[in-house]
């Protein structure tokens, strides 16, 4: 049934890159449990607006769950308290009157924060230019149904391929390290025929820019995975590791 | 008069020859020239790496952070292509057939001809990108069928087709910013467009991290920068979903087509509160298993498992035996709507109807359906905290797509020599109502198949004159987007800019949605001017320009869609018949299905700007056919 909740957020507030930043207390009366937490935002913004102070900056675009352009830190995970969940998904149902809620943006070295909880993710953008796509020019292909792949394949597949390349994997891992989002990908162009000419070639290059991004390794911790809100599985990253060491230099990353 | 440029000879030998006769450019040369594409969608960015790997240098910008945000990402049900896979009769022909009359004959029967004919290359290259299309056992492709066809000719990935095909386009896009081939300017925004000697010949875009007004120059422009359904605030488009680019095209002279089609369609979660941000879709793939259905009695409140098989009424399925729960889009909302004004409507709100799938979990078992649907039920319950697997989804028609947009030639050229238009922001291939399946479909014609061929045509006869962004027009435009940005922000009213987006979404449902009338749309035309007055006095935008400031981003975008409005009611009401989504109350046939006037609304309407006092000029393309034979679309 919707009710209404009063809360207090404390959230992180930072004018631009490289600046300090603090946390700021604002209280939000009579918010619906129906709301998601963006709307919720939404909700204080207007009042900041009207109040005259400055509304917070945060990313989000499809508020379904697919883009992933939003995501914050909430009470310390990673898009907020619901497993597989987008921070744009998440409804203020799973609150309770009086809660106080922490919202901080991502925080990596890898992806430095724009403006209060808004993060550059263009990182991600180039470990997908490193390596993330299977080199086919438009026009040549042959007949979709040429190459029978096995249901299992391309459900398979279908479940790395569902990555929405958020960053929630990043915020959440100790290390900062982009194995899941990298896995992912890899794993999906791997497992599917037409990606395995250039499996290897695409595992090195794209494991040799996470490192050159300073993103982090895998010391096997697991929140990405259980951070993950498209609950993409690590299973991916052993399967990047394979073909990595395919590729025949593993030690130098692992 | 409008002249598309339509290539002569039989319907399916148009595209062929109009290739053979299309100039070339010569390999050498391509490098030469600077294409700027806006927009990173299916449409921008399948044009934008196909470009890229003829050899052209491409610029591409979005307002997202990464282009692999567009909206695209969002569709959920699927592509057409016209491979008869299934052996179930279906052909180049049929989708063709399809696809003019599901858009109540008001497209090009050339354009949507070439649309059918490209539609296989689309499922072809997407496959060799890697894009994990369902499969049956033996692994093959496996397919649905979709709203308004009888033939399973819709590709699938799970609930998560967009996302899919879009990312299958951006890795070709970033394999292309890898080769040097593509810059990518993402967080930008595109607020003018500049003409050189009748050329256009470059954007000016604002950075929305710094507020910097940055200027780009090239030989041409593509602009895909998607729909303008947001004009209604609550719609089922992103929230970045913006008419800004194509309304300031159409203010530097590119004519804006056929404004008032818009598509409502049938199966969204219904409105409940007034602080709600947006709408969400449930794809109408569902259709296929779930069964729609009201009370028999009106104001019957007993829940759904309550109500006997005796007292529902399955309107649709008694309404159009043929096609039943499959009628298009257009038919399935219209009729919503009407058991609802009935007070039939279920749900706190009345503005609501049932889609069950009690029927097929019992035929078909519970797993089957999650197979197919899983992340849709899912995300369904993540919302209302109500579970589809038990309880009939509740659902109601709401915006989502628009028909109209910038009016491009057989070359999906503006009018403005070098403004290419693709994607949802053009007009061309839908007509007054789209079928299910068929914008992913065209979004990817456009960019993968038909501009690479259509640009080298244009470009190889321009005049090449070399251009910087030094030159005055540039000053000129950047002089003008700044003005604009002050402006805004030194309104400091009392309300802020989504309050008048919601009005501004409020007028336009009322009176300029499901359905329309010469009164109302006169009202509303009223109504606008009226808000759009208020709103330059008394709007609240904070912030400065020279910074990261989205209310600044959403105020431009409001501005723009408080102008827009005006001339999309207007659209309305010159349009005196029904078709499509164009509902006019005073023209329907007995059994209240839209009636077209032939005779002398068998156009498109495109409109040009004349200035900010004086009233827009209505042009008329006449739609000829020659091939197809116009009748009342039924879906008995
Ligand atoms: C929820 C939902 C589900 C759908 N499901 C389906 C489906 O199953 N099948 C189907 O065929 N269709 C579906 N559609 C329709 C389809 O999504 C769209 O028509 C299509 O994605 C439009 O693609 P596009 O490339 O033209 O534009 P978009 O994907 O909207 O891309 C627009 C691009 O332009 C950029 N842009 C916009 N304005 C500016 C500006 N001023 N400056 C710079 N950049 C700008 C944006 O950043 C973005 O990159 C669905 C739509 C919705 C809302
Ligand atoms: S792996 Fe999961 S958490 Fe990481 S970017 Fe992809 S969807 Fe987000
Ligand atoms: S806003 Fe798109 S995933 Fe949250």
């Amino acid at each position: 049934m919707t009710k209404s909740i009063n809360i207090t957020l404390n959230v992180w507030r930072q004018k631009s890159a490289g600046v300090k930043g603090g946390f700021e207390t604002y209280h939000a009366a009579n918010i619906s449990t129906d709301m998601s937490f963006l709307e919720m935002i939404d909700v204080v913004n207007e009042q900041l607006t009207l109040d005259g102070r400055d509304p917070i900056a945060f990313d989000h675009d499809c508020r379904e769950g697919i883009c992933g352009m939003c995501g914050a830190v909430v009470n310390g995970r990673a898009h907020g308290p619901e497993e597989g969940t987008t921070l744009c998904q998440l409804h203020m149902r799973y609150f309770s009157n009086g809660d106080t809620i922490v919202i901080e943006p991502w925080r990596a070295k890898a992806f430095p924060i724009l403006k209060d909880l808004a993060v550059d993710r263009s990182a991600f953008d180039e470990i997908i230019v490193a390596g993330g796509y299977i080199s086919v020019n438009t026009g040549g292909a042959p007949d979709a149904n040429a190459i029978p792949i096995s249901q299992e394949i391309a459900e398979k597949a279908m479940d790395a391929a569902a990555c929405i390349g958020c960053g929630a994997c990043v915020a959440s891992c100790p290390n900062a390290s982009a194995m899941l989002f990298a896995g992912a990908k890899i794993s999906q162009l791997a497992l599917l025929p037409q990606g395995r000419p250039e499996a290897a070639q695409r595992a090195l290059a794209m494991v040799r820019k996470m490192d050159e991004l300073c993103f982090g390794n895998c010391s096997n911790e697991r929140e990405c995975e259980a951070e993950c809100p498209k609950e993409i599985s690590i299973s991916n990253i052993a399967r990047m590791n394979r073909e990595f060491f395919k590729a025949g230099i593993g030690s130098a990353v692992m | 008069m409008l002249d598309a440029k339509i290539p002569s000879g039989p319907l399916s030998e148009k595209w062929d020859k109009h290739r053979f006769e299309l100039k070339l450019v010569n390999p050498a040369n391509k490098r030469k020239y600077n294409i700027i594409v806006v927009g990173t969608g299916l449409a921008g960015g399948s044009a934008a790496a196909s470009l890229a790997e003829l050899g052209y240098y491409v610029k591409n910008f979005c307002i997202q952070d990464s282009p692999r945000r567009a909206h695209s990402i969002a569709d959920q049900g699927g592509i057409n292509a016209a491979k008869n896979y299934q052996n179930d009769g279906d052909s180049i022909w049929r989708l063709f057939y399809d696809t003019i009359k599901g858009g109540d004959f008001r497209a090009r029967e050339a354009n949507v001809y070439r649309l059918a004919q490209v539609s296989n290359h689309i499922i072809d290259h997407c496959v060799a990108q890697g894009i994990p299309f369902a499969r049956e056992y033996g692994g093959l492709l496996a397919n649905r069928s979709f709203g308004g066809a009888q033939v399973s000719r819709t590709f699938y990935a799970r609930g998560q087709t967009g996302q899919q095909l879009l990312l299958g386009a951006y890795s070709s896009l970033m394999r292309q910013v890898g080769a040097g081939q593509v810059t990518l300017f993402p967080r930008r925004e595109m607020l003018d467009l500049v003409v050189i000697n009748g050329q256009v010949r470059g954007v000016v875009v604002r950075n929305l991290v710094t507020g910097d007004i940055e200027s780009h120059a090239a030989d041409a422009v593509v602009m895909c920068t998607g729909g303008y359904g947001n004009v209604f605030y609550l719609s089922t488009n992103a929230m970045a979903s913006n008419v800004s680019a194509t309304y300031r095209a159409y203010k530097k002279g590119a004519f804006f087509a056929n404004p008032c089609y818009t598509q409502i369609h049938p199966t969204c979660i219904p409105v409940h509160g007034t602080y709600q941000s947006k709408l969400t879709l449930m794809s109408e793939s569902l259709r296929n298993d779930g069964r729609v259905w009201v009370p028999k009695a009106t104001g019957d409140k007993r829940p759904p498992n309550q109500i006997p098989e005796s007292e529902r009424n399955y309107y649709l399925e008694r309404k159009y035996p043929s096609f039943g729960n499959l009628v298009p889009r257009d038919v399935a909302s219209r009729n919503a709507k009407a058991q609802c004004d009935m007070g039939k409507g279920v749900g706190e709100t009345g503005f609501a109807v049932y889609l069950d799938f009690k029927d097929a979990i019992r035929r078909d078992g519970k797993d089957v359906i999650a197979q197919k649907y899983g992340n849709l039920f899912q995300m369904y319950e993540k919302i209302t905290a109500s579970n589809p697997y038990e309880d009939p989804m509740m659902i109601y028609p709401a915006i989502h797509y628009v028909m109209g947009g910038l009016w491009v030639d057989y070359n999906l050229m503006s009018t403005l020599p070098g403004l290419f238009v693709l994607g949802e922001a053009n007009f061309s291939d839908h007509g007054a109502n789209r079928l299910g399946a068929s914008a992913l479909m065209q979004g990817l014609a456009d960019g993968y198949f038909v501009i690479p061929y259509t640009i080298g045509g244009y470009l190889a006869q321009m005049d090449h004159t070399e251009v910087t962004t030094d030159h005055s027009a540039f000053k000129e435009a950047t002089q003008y987007v700044n003005e604009q940005t002050g402006k805004l922000l030194s309104i400091n009213g009392k309300r802020t800019v989504d309050d008048f987006h919601r009005e501004l979404g409020n007028i336009l449902w009322e009176y300029c949605g499901m359905s329309r009338n010469d009164d109302g749309l006169l009202k509303a035309r009223k109504l606008i001017q009226e808000l759009r007055e208020e709103f330059w006095k008394n709007a609240l935008v904070p912030g400065l320009s020279e910074d990261f400031n989205q209310s600044l981003e959403r105020a431009g975008r409001v501005a723009d869609f408080l102008e827009f409005a005006e001339l999309l009611v207007m659209d309305a009401f010159e349009r005196k018949e029904s078709c499509g989504g164009h509902f006019n109350e005073a023209h329907q046939t007995e059994e209240q299905e839209a009636m077209r006037d032939d005779e002398n609304f068998c156009h498109v309407a495109a409109w040009e700007y004349k200035g900010d006092d004086t009233e827009p000029g209505r042009h008329k393309e006449p739609l000829v056919f020659e091939n197809v034979e116009l009748t009342q679309r039924s879906y008995k």
